[in-house]
């Protein structure tokens, strides 16, 4: 099957400090898959070098076999932090809508359809009844909503969020979930960050562990066995057990 | 106060320099205002400050050589720019220091430059503009530069939007956000050069920070703002130079009383975010707490 994403010996560093370690790994098209490890093992920075975002210092990248330069408009990216101006002249719905810029290209505006398909993406987060509201008078997980929302309405190939679920209730957390499986179904790829390790593996059909290296990348269960999360959350792990987060459910 | 908006009425249309410098001042208005909407919602209103006084010394070169000061001004302007990012980039030093260093020293080297003419009160107007002796080249100039901007924005409107509220977002999918950066401090310079003659290097900022800001106080609507914006901007240039004619004052500071006070008008009583409004709310609200 078709590789939606190739990543081959990627480093990424800040100021001379190396923080993505020689990652390799491919992604076939219709996967969903998460990205796991403890704080600071680089996930954010995998993603952002990956849509290059920020500078790599050696890594070959490839969508569909090709630059990500031809992809770019097929991708949606939801940052973990927005550095976004909350209060800017904006409402929810024309956020959403701004998801759907990318594919009108230069000098087009947005029809009644883009409208239309926009109010309805609002509509699958759950968050119709606020389209009129200016963007910073939403709650923290409401405003995540809504950023998923533009992403979906971008209609990408595929989607890169990092971490999603965070601060968002538990009902809102099976809504998006469900609707990431549909894009799924409809053949779209999906990469996640995500932390809570109990929920993995009923979420991902990949996971791809890092800790600055890439510590394992494989089916969910292969990667969930102990002795193998282990290796990334080394001074974690005997806290997590205790804890009540079983890695091999 | 009847008799002078007769006179002033009288006098528009008696002479030429006149309705020249009222048409001057309304298209300054409306491209302060759409070009002050961007400049305030990427926080770069310090920016705006320090590119309008830095054109300086392009204007004083240029007057010196007699010709249209429109190039040297946007030359030192994108150069000060330029400088700018340059500076705080490869040091330590923060983007607000290098702003301050740098527009300080493009001016200074401006005022040097203007004590070599001969007369000061080149200087004067030039700092302080001086619309009633706006010539036709000037007003062409200013059209053309109205053209291009609003050109620009309703063609770019899109591209705008994106870069200004998410950069992340334009930049992963390709919009150029640097370019777009540059692009909008050449446009800055034009506007600067437009408004030399009505407001002055000095108050230029005012309209087009004022203006934009007192639009920013009343919509929830990038575009709207914008529509509003060139709307005070019209207005505070129409009474301004009514009053500057009236009561014999320099146009630039009459115009950014103008603005100012409808500023102060849109921060109290503004119907979303109006101090007054909120305060009576406010009250409203705790007084049927305490029944
Ligand atoms: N802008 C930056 N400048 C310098 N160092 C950075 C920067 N951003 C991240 N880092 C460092 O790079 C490392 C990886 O950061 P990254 O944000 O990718 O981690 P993460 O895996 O996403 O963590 P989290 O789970 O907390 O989101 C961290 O050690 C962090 O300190
Ligand atoms: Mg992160």
């Amino acid at each position: 099957m078709e590789h939606a994403l190739e990543i081959e010996r990627l480093f990424v560093s800040y100021l001379g400090n190396q923080v993505v370690k020689d990652i390799t790994f491919s992604v076939k098209k219709g996967s969903l898959v998460g990205i796991i490890g403890p704080n600071g093992a680089g996930k954010s920075t995998l993603m952002k070098a990956t849509l290059n975002l920020i500078s790599k210092d050696k890594g070959d990248i490839k969508i569909f076999g090709e630059p990500l330069k031809k992809w770019k408009k097929n991708i949606a990216y939801v940052p973990q932090r927005s550095d976004i101006d909350w209060d800017f002249p904006i409402t929810v719905i024309d956020v959403v809508l701004l998801g759907t810029y990318p594919k009108l290209g230069l000098f087009k505006r947005p029809t009644k359809s883009d409208r239309e398909w926009a109010q309805e993406c609002l509509k699958t987060v759950g968050m119709e009844n606020f389209s009129g509201r200016q963007i910073g008078e939403l709650s923290g997980g409401q405003q995540q909503r809504v950023f998923l929302a533009r992403a979906l309405a971008q209609k990408a190939e595929l989607f890169f969020l990092d971490e999603p679920f965070v601060g968002i209730d538990v009902a809102s957390e099976e809504t998006i979930i469900n609707i990431l499986r549909d894009l799924k179904k409809e053949g779209k790829t999906i990469l996640v960050v995500h932390h809570d390790l109990s929920k993995a593996e009923s979420y991902f059909d990949h996971l791809l562990l890092l800790n600055q290296h890439m510590i394992h990348y494989g089916a969910s269960e292969e990667v969930l066995q102990p002795e193998v999360i282990t290796k990334a959350y080394a001074n974690q792990f005997s806290f997590l057990q205790p804890k009540g987060v079983n890695v091999t459910s | 106060m009847k008799m002078n908006m007769i006179d002033f009425f009288e006098a528009l249309f008696q002479y030429e320099f006149l309705q020249k410098a009222l048409f001057t001042s309304v298209m300054v208005g409306v491209i302060c205002g759409i070009v002050g909407c961007f400049i305030i919602l990427r926080g770069m209103s310090l920016m705006g400050d320090a590119i309008s006084h830095a054109v300086l010394p392009g204007v004083a070169i240029s007057y010196m050589l007699g010709i249209s000061f429109f190039f040297g001004a946007v030359i030192t302007g994108v150069l000060t720019a330029i400088g700018i990012g340059y500076v705080s980039q490869n040091s330590r030093i923060k983007h607000d220091m290098a702003i301050g260093i740098m527009f300080t020293s493009m001016f200074a080297v401006g005022i040097v430059i203007i004590t070599f003419m001969k007369s000061s009160a080149d200087l004067y107007h030039i700092l302080f503009g001086n619309v009633l002796a706006v010539r036709m080249s000037d007003m062409w100039i200013t059209v053309g530069i109205g053209v291009l901007v609003i050109g620009l924005v309703t063609l770019f409107y899109k591209e705008l939007l994106v870069s200004t509220f998410d950069p992340t977002m334009a930049e992963s999918y390709g919009l150029p956000n640097k370019w777009i950066h540059y692009a909008l401090m050449v446009v800055l310079t034009m506007v600067t050069v437009a408004s030399l003659q009505t407001v002055g290097i000095v108050l230029v900022v005012a309209m087009l920070i004022t203006p934009a800001a007192t639009a920013y106080l009343l919509t929830n609507r990038l575009s709207v703002m914008i529509y509003f914006a060139a709307l005070f901007g019209i207005i505070a240039s129409v009474f301004g130079l009514y009053f500057s004619f009236i009561y014999n004052l320099a146009s630039g500071a009459t115009i950014v009383l103008v603005s100012a006070f409808m500023f102060a008008m849109a921060f109290f009583f503004s119907p979303s975010q109006g101090l007054v409004w909120k305060a009576l709310k406010a009250r409203r609200n705790r007084a049927e707490l305490m029944r």
